[in-house]
């Protein structure tokens, strides 16, 4: 039925975003006029503060201004506490990237090296069973304390967070390639190097990609409460900031444009994924 | 040259058995030699350690116990001088058909140029009939047609030896047809020596010069070398118009239905595994009349095929 009603999805979809705003509206539906104050005192106290019981919840139509405010100027720079959404994402991906970056280069190499050798598999699974489940936040405070630079905490906490899924994906990968394949590559003689980057490389990379994109994932969902602690920049620093201003507008623009970028990364990974996968 | 090409002497395989129990023994004491330019089949029972025996020979699994000489050579671990047809293909799936010769081919001849190694992988590949098919990965081939890449993949490194585990195996009986006409047809035209696993009785009688026939395992042991009397330049069409054809594939199947299960019970108590006993059905004069395996000093069947036969006449 899908298959010959294409539009039938997407239109169901905006009508789930017409009823969830419409929801929205009904809920944060102001009463005007219902208290009256002197101008002088509203001068005085602002406002919103005069007016009496006016929530800080915005409608719908305050999270879109603040949303087309954000769009049309994302990359502002007004000082410490007042960067524009843009400069705030990009030390958010900047610090992803680089440390799903390290993290990679750490883990493809050494879950090869695990998923070839039962041995080394076998004396390095206790460190890997019992470092995995750490929450990686609670690295933060050693990692200051070692660092003692609040942005490279920020980047060794997304390293420790991609590690694990990349290495155990990898080793995995590297473990379970076939072994005919293995064979094939042993009566030609093709030596060691050759055979890890000719057929097991290959092999194994759809599952390696599996492990990347969850390791994005993670790191993505991570960067947010790393930099609520850290501060100074980042999109965590920014929704923590405007909790402190009981800005509840900015914090849902920060939470659409967070997800838009996780639903980004993870995409790009999948992309590279599918451009790896084999059909057997 | 007195020695056959390739001499497997005294070969074994026990797996250890589990706390306090005795060895599993698969097979032991073989022994057999395939000429230069010989097909040898071997058929059997499942479990008697044929496709450990290819192994053997490929390099890729290591016998408990006797050796393996080819030209000369103890096999050590696997050479692109031993080339294997695998039985589940074992094409790299996300190279093309063109591709995965040329991996082969590259590691061949190290020093070729990219043009030299694309012109040779491509003449295999046309010799099995895939020129139209080379840039195609295997996923988008037929079975068929993976297998003949697989078996193009072995011949375009020249091996000195062709070995083939039970390589039509997964493929339905038009297609297994065609292929075998293919393999038979190449073979003959290279003079390639080939060492064949089958479970197919008229396949082995096609393709081989002789069939090495065990017994059933544990304590497999090869019970008889069938020779193949039929001329050379055989096909499947004329093949079963032969009375001779009748008298071998009877004699096959007999062995593999009544008699295979004998000699694990101990009932050949006179078998010499050293010299199994070396059988052309149809053309003794009495039966089925056992002759001896002629020894290392003498003239291998193969280049005599008279002589055997004159002396037990």
């Amino acid at each position: 039925m899908s298959d010959k009603k294409p539009w039938l999805a997407p239109l169901l979809s905006v009508l789930f975003l017409a009823l969830l705003i419409g929801l929205w509206q009904l809920a944060t539906k102001q009463e005007q006029g219902a208290v009256v104050v002197d101008d002088e005192y509203a001068a005085l106290i602002g406002a919103a503060a005069a007016s009496g019981g006016k929530s800080a919840m915005p409608t719908p139509a305050d999270v879109g201004a603040k949303l087309w405010e954000h769009l049309s100027d994302p990359f502002y720079d007004r000082g410490t506490n007042d960067k524009g959404i843009g400069i705030q994402l990009g030390h958010s991906i900047a610090r992803v990237l680089m440390g799903f970056g390290l993290a990679a280069l750490v883990a493809v190499p050494l879950g090869f090296v695990i998923g070839m050798s039962p041995l080394v598999y076998k004396a390095l699974d206790p460190f890997i069973q019992i470092l995995k489940p750490i929450s990686p936040l609670a690295w933060m405070p050693l990692a200051l304390y070692i660092i003692k630079d609040s942005g490279i905490s920020a980047v060794f906490v997304i390293f420790i967070c991609s590690l694990w899924p990349m290495l155990v994906n990898t080793a995995f990968g590297v473990a379970s390639v076939r072994r005919d394949w293995i064979n094939v590559a042993r009566t030609l003689e093709v030596s060691r190097l050759r055979t890890a980057f000719h057929v097991i490389l290959p092999a194994a990379a759809p599952t390696i990609m599996t492990g990347m994109r969850i390791s994005i994932g993670i790191a993505w969902l991570v960067i947010v409460a790393a930099e609520m602690l850290v501060g100074g920049t980042g999109i965590g620093y920014f929704v923590w900031n405007e909790w402190n201003n009981l800005s509840i507008a900015n914090i849902i623009s920060a939470i659409l444009f967070i997800g838009l970028i996780g639903m980004l990364l993870d995409n790009t990974l999948a992309r590279l994924a599918r451009a790896v996968t084999y059909k057997e | 040259m007195s020695a056959p090409f390739l001499k497997v002497e005294g070969l074994a395989k026990r797996f250890p058995g589990e706390r306090g129990k005795s060895d599993l023994t698969v097979f032991e004491n073989i022994h057999f030699g395939i000429e230069k330019g010989e097909f040898a089949c071997i058929i059997g029972h499942s479990g008697c350690g044929k496709t450990t025996i290819l192994n053997v020979l490929a390099g890729l699994d290591e016998a408990s116990d006797g050796l393996v000489i080819m030209d000369g050579k103890e096999v050590r671990g696997p050479s692109l001088d031993r080339g294997v047809v695998f039985q589940g293909h074992a094409l790299l799936p996300w190279l093309s058909a063109l591709k995965n010769v040329e991996f082969g081919v590259r590691s061949r001849w190290p020093g070729w140029s990219a043009q030299q190694i694309h012109a040779h992988s491509t003449k295999y590949l046309e010799m099995v009939g895939l020129g139209h098919a080379m840039d195609k990965k295997p996923a988008e081939l037929s079975g068929g047609m993976k297998q003949r890449v697989g078996i193009a993949r072995a011949f375009a490194i020249e091996p000195k030896m062709l070995l083939l585990d039970e390589p039509f195996g997964a493929l339905d009986a038009l297609t297994r047809g065609t292929i075998q006409d293919e393999l038979l047809a190449i073979v003959q035209a290279t003079h390639q020596t080939v060492f064949m696993i089958t479970h197919d009785v008229d396949e082995a009688i096609l393709l081989a010069d002789k069939i090495v026939l065990m017994s059933n395992g544990p304590y497999a042991r090869i019970a008889e070398i069938v020779e193949v009397t039929l001329p050379r330049d055989r096909s499947r069409a004329t093949m079963h118009h032969n009375p001779q054809f009748y008298r071998i594939r009877n004699h096959l199947v007999d062995f593999l239905v009544n008699r295979s299960h004998d000699f694990a019970n101990g009932a050949a108590v006179d078998h010499d595994p050293l010299h199994p006993p070396l059988v052309r059905p149809g053309l003794e004069s009495a039966g089925a009349e056992i002759l001896p395996l002629p020894s290392a000093q003498q003239q291998p069947p193969h280049s005599n095929p008279t002589r055997i036969h004159k002396a037990s006449a």
